[in-house]
């Protein structure tokens, strides 16, 4: 499990930040992207794969969540 | 020198990876690049934040110096301790020209090197006591100073010192913060980590000593965060927000105190210039304190323009009548200085190798003044630096991470810039190929460089470097080719002055 930050950008897109490797890059999936479930398996631009598990669309963004590699691009 | 083509660029690349080891060459290839504007994605081409490769010549800093050097020492108010032995703070002392009002060693510290002079008994037998001693020290001779931070080298996580104890036991006593900074100079691969590091320790230890208080907020409250005031830099930057309306309530960190970080959090919206150093504060005072923050750029007319409508974009329209009147104002100013020296200037090539954020943020100014980026590089980017480099740079420029001396010095000596913005480390390497160089960490002594005034000031510098007669006489009388037609009569005086 890692500490993520999920932020919104300015153009609505979600991007994702791992402060412990200090990597940031843009999540061009999400499994639920809806009002009530929301997480689930996120793609990140460099191919690799988190999973947050699935909740109620956070509030506010930026959100510090934990989440689980599935699959790291590097 | 003509710009190359991809192929030509990729050429030189393998030409000058050819001296390496095969380990050496794959590692190295990894981090040099040509540019592709197509590309969406960095790490397609060029990978960051690595290790440097032992045996060559990096410029890195260490962790140790991102804290102590970037992020806390500009905090004038405060005491910033190197602790640790001697060395690491005094030779890096007052090296970063952070401009400063305050009457040095009475109510503002900053060029001064404080240190716990580690000895060989420190080592063997801990430097608890003697941070504590120190500690009570301060207080008795600089009663005025507002807090301390413990800047700790390499020895002290070696060591296993507890400075957190130390530091909380002695901050009761005297009744100020007292900040443990976990930064030794081994931590991570490059200064990065220690502006991380330096970051959380504000974060857990300053920024919300104020919560909760009153403040007389008003909604145009901005903070600069990221402008180190190098040669002046955040105050040609402040007097424009000002002027078009938004009170800025804190700098960090340049001419910074601990009040004004302290305050932040009561802030409208965080203008992040040097993303590389403080994004990490400013994601967190977004999280916590739903600030926004937005990354702005104040070099050369053109992104100054760009980024004060981005700025007053989240405000109403007075702030945006404002931004207009400023950009209005100054317009005048800039069209002189680009009508003097885009005619001296214009065609003329640059290769960068700076830091974490100039390599890109300094491009539009060069091209305001007619010039062109044909390479740049940083120390210690990660990969979402060169996401934004990549749209910055035109195609087939050469883009190069954690160059290597050798590397530097191979691609500059074929690329012939007609100019190199650098540091002191490559300085004098570069002026004695006859290249002229100026730094681009410290602006050569000269600055401000953002913001307007800075822009002039610039332009006034790049023409100085690159017009100078100097460069023109390189080679001795007596090397020069003879003219055709010459008589023997030069070369005989030119052998004359030669023996004298
Ligand atoms: S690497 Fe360690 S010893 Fe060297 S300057 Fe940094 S803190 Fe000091």
């Amino acid at each position: 499990m890692a500490n993520i930050m999920v932020r919104k950008t300015a153009v609505g897109t979600y991007s994702f930040y791992l402060p412990k490797r200090d990597f940031e890059d843009a999540i061009v999936a999400m499994e639920f992207d809806s009002s009530d479930k929301w997480g689930g398996e996120i793609r990140l631009n460099n191919g690799g794969t988190y999973y947050i598990e699935p909740q109620a669309l956070p509030a506010r963004f930026p959100i510090s969540l934990r989440a689980r590699r599935l699959d790291a691009a590097e | 020198m003509s710009e190359l083509t991809r192929e030509e660029t990729e050429a030189l690349i393998q030409e000058v990876l050819e001296v390496y080891p095969d380990k050496a060459r794959r590692d190295r290839a990894k981090h040099l690049a040509v540019n592709d504007q197509s590309v969406e994605q960095s790490k397609k081409c060029i990978t960051s934040n690595r290790k440097s490769l032992p045996g060559v010549m990096t410029v890195r800093g260490c962790a140790y110096a991102g804290s102590k050097g970037v992020v806390w020492g500009p905090i004038k108010d405060m005491v910033h301790v190197s602790h640790g032995p001697i060395g690491c703070g005094q030779y890096s002392r007052a090296g970063r020209r952070n401009y400063y009002v305050g009457t040095t060693g009475v109510d503002t510290f900053g060029t001064m090197n404080f240190t716990s002079d580690f000895q060989e008994k420190d080592i063997v037998f801990g430097g608890d006591k003697k941070l504590a001693r120190l500690i009570g020290e301060i207080e008795m001779l600089f009663p005025l100073h507002r807090g301390i931070s413990v800047q700790s080298e390499c020895p002290i996580g070696l060591i296993g010192d507890d400075i957190e104890a130390v530091s909380k036991k002695a901050a009761k006593e005297i009744g100020k913060p007292i900040v443990p900074v976990r930064c030794e100079g081994f931590r991570g691969v490059s200064q990065s980590l220690g502006h991380h590091i330096a970051n959380d320790s504000i974060r857990d230890w300053v920024l919300d000593r104020r919560d909760g208080q009153a403040f007389a907020a008003t909604p145009y409250d901005v903070s600069i965060i990221g402008d180190y005031n190098i040669g002046g830099d955040a105050w040609a930057s402040r007097i424009l927000l000002e002027e078009m309306g938004l009170r800025v309530v804190s700098q960090w960190a340049g001419d910074g105190t601990l009040a004004e970080i302290e305050m932040t959090p009561k802030v409208k919206l965080n203008l992040l210039h040097c993303y590389r150093s403080m994004n990490y504060i400013s994601r967190h005072m977004e999280e916590k304190y739903g600030i926004p923050w937005l990354e702005y750029n104040f070099f050369g007319p053109t992104k100054i323009a760009e980024s004060l409508r981005a700025i007053a974009a989240h405000f109403d329209d007075h702030i945006r009548e404002g931004a207009e009147r400023v950009i209005a104002r100054y317009q005048p100013t800039m069209e002189a200085v680009i009508a003097h020296y885009k005619p001296r200037l214009q065609g003329k090539t640059v290769m960068l190798y700076v830091g974490g954020l100039r390599p890109r943020h300094v491009i539009g100014a060069y091209e305001d003044l007619g010039m062109q980026v044909i390479g740049t590089g940083y120390e210690f980017a990660h990969n979402d630096d060169y996401d934004r480099t990549i749209k910055e740079m035109g195609n087939a420029t050469l883009l190069y991470d954690d160059a290597t001396g050798f590397e530097l010095e191979e691609f500059i000596k074929r690329m012939k810039p007609d100019l190199v913005g650098s540091g002191i480390k490559e300085k004098y390497v570069f002026q004695k190929m006859g290249i002229p160089l100026r730094q681009m960490h410290s602006w050569d002594y000269s600055g401000p460089y953002h913001g307007y005034d800075g822009f002039a000031i610039f332009a006034r510098d790049m023409d100085m470097a690159i017009s100078n007669p100097c460069w023109s006489k390189q080679t001795p009388p007596w090397k020069k080719q003879p003219e055709s037609g010459a008589s023997t009569a030069p070369r005989e005086a030119g052998e004359l002055k030669k023996v004298a």
